[in-house]
């Protein structure tokens, strides 16, 4: 580490998630019960009496299940009373927030061990209540009576850089197309199909009603059909946007010198960075998100990493062209690259910078405050050589996740390194 | 512009007479908008409320098929879609409003560029009716 003022390292020594979705049946301390049984599954020796804080990420159980004040209830129903516990609300970058306020809480030496959760129930409201509750992630005084949604900001921000480097929309439509056929292989995803099975599902389903049988060619040819992919907010369509969603995740943070004592296949948080912006208009550019590449720029130099030392990052794709931002962003390519990156297959599992191998927001679900800790479940499953067919190949040992919140307002970046034993 | 404080409410009573204004930074010159009592170019209090041309360029934009609960009520949806998009600001600063008057059936023909000038949108009805910023082109 390079001039980093943490005082002792941290690892993550376990993660748990729950399938993300949408459930009627369940509410957020039941997303979130599912989610610590699936650590304590993946955990080698978990002990409950050790934790001695929880850190929860939530952007708005007010909003969506008429509930504040959940992290003490998500810590009584998993037994954890009378630990302290937190509730960091940062729009959609609460969960990686938490993680990053959960390791700064352990380096700082006041806790040894951190419960970290994140989780949002989205579902139980009617669509247009879902889209005015998030809006208030946005400056509600002035850039919401322009009359802009969540999709029409990226939306602006596409103009924006289409415009600038003459990017082709097709480029939006290989981010989806590649974060399906990823999330196809994630048992926890919501939406766990690729485009081809939605697109020739939904072409059965025509044929089997007696309507005529649309005749797209592949997933392009879908994907380009209003009548297959409506336009959301130009140039948004309906599959570059990603889903409404329930869904709770879990990390379990502990001092380096602990780690042994959790598991045997610990990962290390080498590097972490955040940084704020003012809405859209308050920017020097809208073809990039500032506060990202200063949150990047934070976690590479206390790591003492550059983007090519990379691995694998899970990127906050909430809309496809948040992803090719988010790769120009972090360095991986250069500024206007992104996108032909995307279509050249570069971020594929099996390219030269895998990006959101389980699926990403896209295909996995984004289920607010749980995304930024479920990126962190991906990174350990990767490292670890755990994530089964989804697996990148080359035994991958760095990873990165990043998360923001609103447009932009907030970036949280943080970098996992795994250590051979032998190493 | 005496009659206009630095609170974000007087910038829409502002646009209730048509006046668009902002904040000019009396130390370093930067023009802000809307009015912020703190010149977040540097850090300085020492701003003054100016009135705005209300011209300005397109810088960025989208058409809205899936509209805002407030937009729904003001007739837009799927098939009415409408352009909402950033300006840049003769003046310098950048702000979000509706762009009317361009062609939503073809957003591929909106040009990043246009030179725009602002309008006021009456919107809420009879009992909430507010007023908003707009822009149209020249």
């Amino acid at each position: 580490m390079s001039e980093s003022k943490w005082n002792r390292g941290v690892a993550v020594v376990g993660v748990g998630l729950s399938k993300f979705g949408a459930f009627k049946e369940k509410n957020s301390r039941d997303l979130f019960v599912e989610a610590y049984l699936d650590l304590i599954n993946s955990m080698h020796r978990y002990d409950p009496k050790k934790v001695e804080a929880f850190y929860l990420g939530n952007f708005s159980s007010d909003q969506f299940e008429k509930q504040a004040h959940l992290a003490p209830i998500l810590a009584s129903w998993v037994g954890l009373s009378p630990i302290p516990t937190v509730r960091i609300e940062d729009a959609c970058a609460s969960g990686g927030v938490a993680i990053r306020q959960a390791a700064l809480a352990i380096a700082s030496g006041q806790y040894d061990v951190v419960l970290v959760g994140g989780v949002e129930k989205m579902t139980d409201l009617e669509i247009a209540a879902v889209t005015e509750a998030l809006a208030t992630a946005a400056d509600t005084q002035f850039e919401v009576p322009a009359g802009f949604t969540f999709p029409g900001f990226y939306a602006a921000m596409a103009s924006a850089y289409m415009h600038e480097y003459n990017a082709q929309r097709d480029a939006f439509y290989h981010v989806s197309i590649k974060n399906h056929s990823n999330g196809a292989l994630n048992d926890k995803a919501q939406f766990g199909q690729t485009i081809r099975s939605i697109m020739e599902s939904k072409k059965a389903r025509a044929a089997q009603k007696g309507r005529p049988v649309p005749e797209w060619e592949d997933e392009i040819d879908f994907l380009s059909d209003p009548k297959g992919n409506p336009m959301i907010a130009w140039p948004m369509t309906l599959f570059d946007c990603s889903p409404v969603s329930d869904g709770a995740a879990v990390a379990l943070l502990v001092s380096e010198d602990l780690a042994s004592t959790f598991t045997d296949t610990p990962i290390y948080l080498v590097g972490s960075g955040q940084a704020s912006d003012g809405a859209l208009p308050e920017r020097e550019t809208l073809s990039s998100i500032p506060a990202a590449e200063e949150a990047g720029r934070q976690a590479y130099h206390m790591a003492n990493l550059s983007p090519k030392d990379i691995d694998l990052a899970e990127v906050h794709d909430c809309f496809t062209i948040a992803e090719i931002i988010a790769t120009e962003d972090l360095g991986f390519f250069e500024r206007g690259a992104g996108w032909q990156a995307a279509i050249e297959g570069k971020t594929a599992r099996k390219g030269d910078h895998p990006v959101n191998t389980s699926g990403g927001l896209k295909s996995k679900g984004h289920p607010v405050g749980a995304t930024g800790v479920g990126q962190v479940a991906e990174i350990w499953k990767q490292l670890n050589g755990i994530a089964g067919e989804r697996q990148v190949p080359g035994d991958p040992k760095i990873g990165l996740t990043h998360n923001v919140g609103g447009t932009g307002q907030t970036c949280v970046v943080n970098i996992f390194e795994r250590r051979d034993l032998n190493g | 512009m005496a009659e206009f404080s630095m609170n974000s409410k007087d910038f829409f009573t502002a646009l209730e007479t048509d006046q668009l204004i902002g904040s000019h930074c009396l130390d370093c010159g930067a023009m802000v908008v809307p009015q912020r009592g703190i010149c977040p170019r540097c850090l300085g209090s020492n701003t003054e409320i100016v009135s705005l041309s209300g011209k300005g360029t397109l810088l960025a934009f989208t058409v809205i098929y899936v509209p805002s609960l407030m937009m729904a009520q003001a007739g837009y949806d799927a098939k009415n879609p409408y352009c909402v998009g950033v300006v840049k600001l003769d003046e310098g600063p950048k702000i979000s409003g509706q762009i009317l008057d361009v062609d939503v059936s073809q957003p591929e023909s909106i040009q990043i560029g246009t030179k725009l000038i602002m309008t006021t949108i009456k919107r809420g009805g009879e009992e909430n009716e507010k007023t908003y910023l707009g822009f149209r082109p020249v």
